[in-house]
């Protein structure tokens, strides 16, 4: 019997996240804000993705012995990121029992060709997607939750918003497709019929959807929630913001609190400097292009 | 009569979808100002350090713990939920809980992700085993002599009550199983023409 590429427990999981702030760490003290602050996941990497694009170098998994610093720090999930197409880094979070592997484009990829065939994987896979063709892509390979990919370590949200309502726009665009359309529409995207008819019935992802890439505010995280964003990954944002604890704590107020013009008001004052944001046109390397046509 | 769901992160939409499902009226709980007319409360899954946080900064938690005195609120807490109503919680950086069940549960008590697992289960009043996924879950490590055990595994709790206050270590609620749902708002008095 041939095995279902779905984690259906890594999907439960990523199901029980919804509605929360996915913090980027790079310490276990920065872990332990996160945790305080109401995170209900941390994302534990070598550098944050504004220093990643501003030192340049190829940028890897970080060393298990960071990981595991984290792991013991807070009770919260764990999650980890590796390079696209690194299956042996993959394999190494899972050996360290980390809750979520994020196949990044944050990190150098390892594979022009390939996305890891995540199937093969007890750990649940979140990656990201500009385009719901992407995103049905790696949730063919076996991916158990989404995100956009934005544009990380910018502290500007225009990707993020632009790839969110891109989904949104294609997965509107199947409800009107004839057979023969979508029958098109599968082949030029290389994804299975099947899949593509399961979105169109459900009206969305089949799996839990986040905004990750230039959240860098309180109101940048109500705004994607508002836009129909299942919950938010937020890198730079936090710790390169003047005060990570207050910010950290604002973003998930905001996060809760989407619709709420007072609450959202209250949170996001006396904050002091965000972190400084990137025009896109003026980056000199894109990070959401790596990986997009595989 | 209103059900309410503690909204402030987890899988609400799961439980919603029970809800509507058995046709029971409801609506999203994150303020003291939604908590007031709700008569039955659902405490999702998610994380219990989340849920915590906020039952604090919101007032929620007092108000609730002073309403099940006052015999005018019934509670399911699932997996997040659970830990928020024992009486003792055990594991690092744990929650304050409301002590709403006279049990002992250990956060993350199975391991990681790496642990998690589903089961079938069978629960006192309902038929059929249900098949339920236990994801980081904990574990009940001790009830009181108020307390009825309506599901174990492997020699633990997983399913408990005392009176109209319940809580599942598991989720019926992620593959959409309304049974335990409904066990629980026709022992805690919801009137509701879809409750077997």
């Amino acid at each position: 019997m041939k095995r279902s590429p779905r984690n259906m427990l890594g999907e439960d999981l990523a199901k029980m996240l919804k509605g929360g702030v996915i913090m980027d760490v790079v310490n276990a003290k920065q872990a332990k804000i996160a945790e305080a602050a109401g995170a209900c996941a941390v994302m534990a990497l070598e550098r944050v993705p504004s220093d990643i694009r501003r030192d340049g170098g190829v940028a890897r998994m970080s060393d298990p012995a960071l990981i595991k610093e984290i792991q013991n720090a807070v009770s919260i999930p764990v999650m980890a990121k590796v390079r696209i197409g690194h299956s042996a880094e993959a394999r190494i979070l899972e050996a360290l029992a980390v809750d979520f592997i994020d196949e990044s484009e944050v990190l150098t990829p390892a594979d022009p060709f390939d996305h890891i065939e995540k199937s093969g994987f007890r750990t649940p896979f979140v990656c990201g997607a500009t385009t719901l063709g992407e995103a049905l892509r790696r949730i063919a390979e076996g991916a158990a939750m989404i995100r956009t990919k934005g544009e990380a370590g910018t502290g500007n949200v225009v990707e993020a918003v632009r790839h969110l309502k891109m989904i949104a726009r294609e997965i509107a665009s199947l409800q009107t497709m004839s057979p023969a359309a979508l029958q098109k529409w599968a082949t030029a995207e290389r994804v299975s019929v099947d899949l593509v008819k399961r979105v169109r019935t459900a009206k969305r992802l089949p799996v839990v959807t986040f905004v990750a890439g230039g959240i860098a505010t309180p109101s940048d995280a109500a705004l994607v929630m508002e836009l129909g964003a299942e919950g938010v990954f937020v890198g730079s944002g936090i710790f390169k913001s003047a005060n990570p604890a207050k910010t950290a704590a604002a973003i998930v107020q905001a996060t809760i609190h989407f619709l709420d013009g007072v609450k959202l008001a209250e949170v996001s004052s006396g904050l002091g400097k965000p972190m400084v944001g990137l025009e896109i046109a003026q980056l000199a390397m894109t990070m959401q292009e790596r990986g997009r046509t595989m | 009569m209103l059900a309410g769901i503690l909204a402030f992160q987890g899988d609400v939409a799961e439980h919603a979808a029970v809800l509507r499902t058995l046709h029971v009226p409801f609506q999203e709980v994150r303020t003291l100002a939604d908590l007031a007319p709700v008569t039955h409360l659902i405490i999702p899954g998610g994380e219990s350090t989340v849920m915590g946080r906020f039952l604090i900064l919101s007032g929620i938690g007092k108000e609730m713990t002073k309403r099940v005195k006052q015999g005018a609120l019934s509670i399911f807490g699932t997996c997040a939920g659970a830990i928020l109503l024992a009486r003792k919680v055990k594991g690092k950086n744990a929650p304050a809980s409301y002590a709403l069940i006279d049990m002992t549960v250990e956060r993350n008590s199975y391991g990681t992700q790496a642990q998690s697992f589903s089961a079938n289960i069978a629960v006192k009043g309902i038929a059929k085993p249900i098949s339920m996924a236990f994801i980081r879950a904990p574990k009940i490590l001790w009830t009181g002599r108020g307390v009825e055990v309506m599901a174990s595994h492997k020699g633990n709790p997983v399913i408990v009550r005392q009176g109209n206050i319940w809580a599942s270590t598991c989720h019926p609620e992620v593959n959409g199983n309304v049974e335990l749902h409904a066990l629980w708002l026709r022992q805690a008095g919801m009137p509701a023409p879809h409750l077997k």
